[in-house]
């Protein structure tokens, strides 16, 4: 565009711009200023408590660290799978929870009540409780058909569990959709199956993946949960390691590896979140 | 000849109001009904109704002479000769221009996926919005957002199209090219029963107006005659007052 050429900013432009470049630069200062005082109040005490020398050699000793990371790791490896295993499994029997909850066809009747009765006794009782009597409980019956290792037993626990945890956020997700959206495809000629399958589910699990993502999270760590049935995960390992040398420093390093794997995540799935929204709306994101 | 649609003394309460009362209607093929009166008439559940998205109280609704206010008739059967268009367009927010159009043809009237490609492609570039296929709903203005509404209940070759204060929601500007594509239909012979407040377009467009106050026609005829002048003291009172907010 020629006329832009011509174009200079007037002199009050100039003020305002320079004024903004001081407002900013002070701003910047202001924070610099106040993560100094806070963090480096935080250290000082930290460092110069009584107990910092104690505490430095029996929770962050790097050599022991590094001594203890590949059992950690290998523990690690098990919360990995069975959140990936458990994660499949909670996400189909969720979601047919869900969707059974949220249809009125006559047939599902006592489905419907089943599924009902299920989120409530499992969203009720602690994920603990339900661990020790899956895992103690169902091998006591003896049945030869069922296995009685204490990980498969352990993981169909939180299965259990976060299955009902997981089906509510999925339906609290269905009903939040409008039911003009229903009426819409209804009025095209859909059946009640496929305006659930095309229309309405499909925003309603995008309007939930961050609660999901949390849930997905909080099975990574819950996992660790299983060890009480004497399964070896990161937690329990790293356990085991300190209560031979009553040095603490193997939990610090289970929660760094939780944390190398749970950070990235959150903050990949905020961003893909954010990317499926801003090409959807015009109002992009703010 | 046999009317499209024909509905004989049809009753619809919600609870204890009563909200359509006696009402019978005749749509002959190739004919627009346009309903007026005041919000809260029943114009929108008298469509609701037709639609089947309701179940009505008494009497009948027959498309082509067939009762489908029977409780034994498939509701997606009836749907899907019918197409409707909301006041609040209703589109499918994560689905594409071309998606939301080609859903029925594809799922309901098993086309191909090229097939429907083709219908909804024809369909945008028939009412200039074929540079918009790939955009989801939101990113349209609202006359937009209509228009592909309209064409979307049209890829299924509707024998009756329903619209329900279609421009209700849109700005002044905007509402004409919303109306311009219903005048296309309806010069194509499209048989439509649609409620609106744009008397002007009314007037236009319709074979037969209805003026219904509480959930009952209390006059019909041309738009001549109902609108232009009315003879129904309160036809006349409506008609005056949509004079006066400058609708006319």
């Amino acid at each position: 565009m020629a006329f832009n050429n011509s174009w200079s900013p007037s002199s009050r432009e100039l003020e305002r711009r320079a004024t903004r470049s001081r407002i900013s630069k002070r701003q910047f200062l202001i924070a610099a200023i106040s993560s100094i005082i806070v963090i480096g109040t935080l250290l000082s005490v930290t460092i110069t408590s009584p107990g910092w020398e104690v505490v430095k050699k029996t929770f962050f000793d790097v050599d022991y660290g590094k001594e203890v990371l590949p059992t950690v790791i290998k523990g690690l490896w098990l919360n990995l799978k069975l959140t990936v295993i458990g994660s499949i499994c909670i996400g189909i029997i969720a979601l047919s929870l869900a969707i059974l909850r949220t249809t009125k066809s006559a047939a599902l009747t006592p489905f419907r009540f089943l599924a009902a009765a299920y989120t409530d006794i499992f969203r009720g009782v602690p994920l603990l409780l339900v661990i020790l009597l899956v895992g103690f409980g169902v091998p006591a019956l003896q049945l030869r058909a069922i296995t009685s290792n204490v990980t498969i037993l352990g993981s169909v626990a939180v299965i259990l569990t976060y299955s009902a945890y997981v089906s509510e956020v999925i339906r609290s997700g269905i009903l939040s959709i409008h039911p003009s959206q229903k009426a819409a495809a209804r009025s095209l000629g859909l059946s009640s199956a496929q305006t659930m399958r095309y229309v309405v589910l499909p925003q309603a699990l995008r309007r939930v993946i961050p609660p999901l993502l949390n849930d997905f999270v909080s099975l990574l760590k819950d996992t660790g949960l299983v060890s009480i049935l004497g399964v070896i995960d990161a937690i329990r390992a790293a356990q085991i390691n300190s209560s031979r040398t009553f040095n603490y420093t193997p939990y610090v390093v289970a929660a760094i590896l939780f944390l190398l794997i749970t950070i990235p995540l959150t903050r990949y799935t905020d961003k893909a979140i954010r990317g499926s929204y801003s090409r959807q709306s015009a109002e992009g994101t703010i | 000849m046999q009317p499209v649609l024909e509905i004989k003394n049809l009753r619809k309460s919600f609870g204890a109001e009563l909200v359509i009362d006696d009402l019978s209607l005749a749509v002959p093929v190739h004919t627009a009904t346009v309903l007026i009166g005041a919000s809260g008439s029943g114009k929108s559940t008298l469509l609701r109704c037709i639609n089947l998205l309701e179940t009505i109280d008494d009497g009948a609704i027959l498309l082509d002479g067939v009762e489908i206010s029977d409780p034994e008739i498939d509701p997606d059967e009836v749907r899907r000769k019918l197409g409707m268009v909301f006041q609040s367009f209703n589109l499918f927010p994560h689905m594409t221009v071309r998606d939301n159009i080609a859903l029925s043809p594809i799922k309901v009237h098993q086309k191909s996926k090229e097939e429907a490609f083709e219908i909804s492609n024809q369909l945008l570039k028939r009412f200039d919005l074929l540079d918009k296929a790939e955009q989801y709903p939101d990113r349209l203005s609202g006359g937009q957002q209509q228009r592909v509404a309209i064409i979307r209940s049209l890829a299924v070759n509707p024998r009756l199209l329903l619209l329900d204060e279609v421009t209700s929601a849109l700005d002044p500007v905007l509402v004409n090219e919303v109306l311009s594509i219903v005048r296309d239909l309806k010069s194509d012979g499209m048989t439509m029963v649609l409620a609106t407040h744009e008397m002007g377009f009314a007037t236009q467009v319709a074979d037969q107006v209805c003026y219904l106050e509480s959930g009952t026609i209390i006059e019909r005829g041309t738009p001549n005659e109902v609108i232009g002048n009315p003879s129904n003291p309160k036809t006349k009172d409506f008609i005056k007052r949509v004079h006066q907010a400058g609708r006319l």
